[in-house]
């Protein structure tokens, strides 16, 4: 197997994770292990708590019992993952290029943004006010956000929302790339993420289905 | 560019080209200085005598009422969030958002004090101890802002409940804010006055990020 390692390997393991959102416990009794170059793919209803499964990943809720852990050298550094939220955090006030070039200077840029835009093919609308995007576009301008500083652990929450055929195709191919450099993906999704690799990927089903 | 004074000229950048909010503290700020002649009466020795407590409270007010725009924005289109994981951790970003909301805030109403003066008859002497006073003592007041703010931030219609909780705190502003400018009756207490509200402006702004960054970090939970 020909792994370019851009990223030092990093492990995610969780052991009895129990998440709660408010006073409520959604998912109890989570085991689970992610390696370097793997993919987790969380399934199950709404409402069933994956979103809150990834917020407690990101560290801005506190587990309810249990506990998880990321095993790695880059695990020690304050930032280390990129969180890909049902918000895009894009100001409508600024520019494309703009937006991104916040989130490169705070979140400590090695790549170039105008690659970043690139790859999500909003290069040539670089100049325009991120309030005139539609719905998809600000997917795929939220989308370069992680591409722009590139980290080992990708948390991403229905990453392929809003966008139309190509941009799911796009998503996948992000995907498979990150997994490629060694890196870490956990992501919430209902439609299937047309990866290259399946075996690379495991699913977890959370939430009883009725 | 650090992540630091990105986010400062993004806050500036916004400001700027959404326009309007800085004008209406503005406004309100100078209003306040308007209404007073007229609920008082036009007695100029009098109006002289209480322009230093005037000035000091349409400033205290005005920056109140715009405390709650200092994260609440951020926090409502998810930035907030993401700043968690950002390189820049999250006591600098908070401090970083108090600059620029001061430079957007404080110095808007500085600058308008002149008018606020010449409407409640003040001296020059006492409008240039305004002026000194209100420089030194408005960090203070963002600062223990921002504490309020990032507290009441993940409450949905917090819009004044910042405000309230702070005031008790901003108090001791609003004294040495005022006795910084008035000289009598009695000896001249005008200088330490001014000295204790640098004191507090200080202290105040070197832990409030903290203070910040924390509530900010645990409000999700």
């Amino acid at each position: 197997m020909t792994l370019r390692q851009g990223f030092d390997p990093l492990t995610l393991r969780a052991t009895g994770l129990a998440c709660r959102r408010g006073e409520r416990v959604l998912v109890e009794g989570l085991d689970f292990e992610v390696g370097p170059g793997r993919a987790l793919l969380l399934k199950g209803p709404n409402g069933a708590g994956k979103t809150t499964l990834l917020m407690t990943l990101y560290g801005a809720i506190r587990p309810h019992s249990g506990g998880f852990a990321f095993e790695g050298a880059d695990a020690d550094t304050a930032s280390f993952m990129h969180l890909f939220g049902h918000q895009s955090a894009i100001k409508p006030r600024l520019s494309v290029a703009e937006n991104l070039a916040f989130w490169a200077a705070v979140n400590g840029n090695s790549a170039s943004i105008d690659a970043a835009l690139d790859a999500v093919r909003l290069a040539s609308i670089a100049w325009l006010d991120a309030g005139y995007l539609s719905a998809g576009q600000t997917r795929r301008l939220a989308w370069a956000r992680l591409l722009v500083s590139p980290r080992p652990v990708w948390l991403l929450d229905e990453p392929t929302s809003a966008l139309d055929a190509q941009g799911d195709a796009m998503v996948a191919q992000l995907i498979d790339a990150h997994l490629d450099q060694g890196g870490l993906v956990v992501a919430a999704t209902h439609l299937p993420l047309a990866l290259r690799d399946p075996a690379r990927v495991t699913e977890l089903r959370i939430g009883t289905t009725p | 560019m650090t992540g630091f004074s990105a986010i400062i000229m993004r806050d500036l950048r916004l400001a700027l080209r959404s326009g309007g909010d800085a004008l209406t503290l503005v406004l309100f700020f100078v209003m306040i200085g308007v209404v007073v002649p007229f609920a008082i009466g036009p007695d100029r020795e009098l109006l002289a005598r209480l322009a230093p407590g005037i000035v000091w409270i349409a400033a205290f007010l005005s920056m109140l009422l715009g405390l709650d725009r200092l994260f609440r924005t951020d926090h409502d289109d998810g930035t907030l969030l993401l700043l968690r994981s950002a390189q820049t951790p999250l006591a600098a970003v908070a401090l970083a958002k108090m600059i620029a909301h001061w430079l957007l805030t404080a110095v808007p109403l500085i600058v308008a004090t002149p008018l606020l003066a010449v409407m409640l008859a003040m001296d020059m002497q006492g409008f240039m101890r305004a002026l000194v006073s209100l420089l030194i003592g408005t960090p203070a007041l963002v600062a223990l802002g921002a504490v309020g703010a990032s507290v009441t931030v993940t409450i949905r219609r917090g819009g004044l409940i910042a405000p309230v909780l702070i005031l008790p705190l901003a108090i001791p502003v609003l004294i040495f804010g005022v006795g910084a400018i008035t000289t009598g009756p009695g000896p001249d207490q005008s200088g330490s006055a001014l000295l204790l509200l640098a004191a507090i402006s200080l202290i105040t702004v070197a832990l409030s990020p903290f203070a910040a960054g924390l509530a900010i970090a645990s409000g999700e939970d």
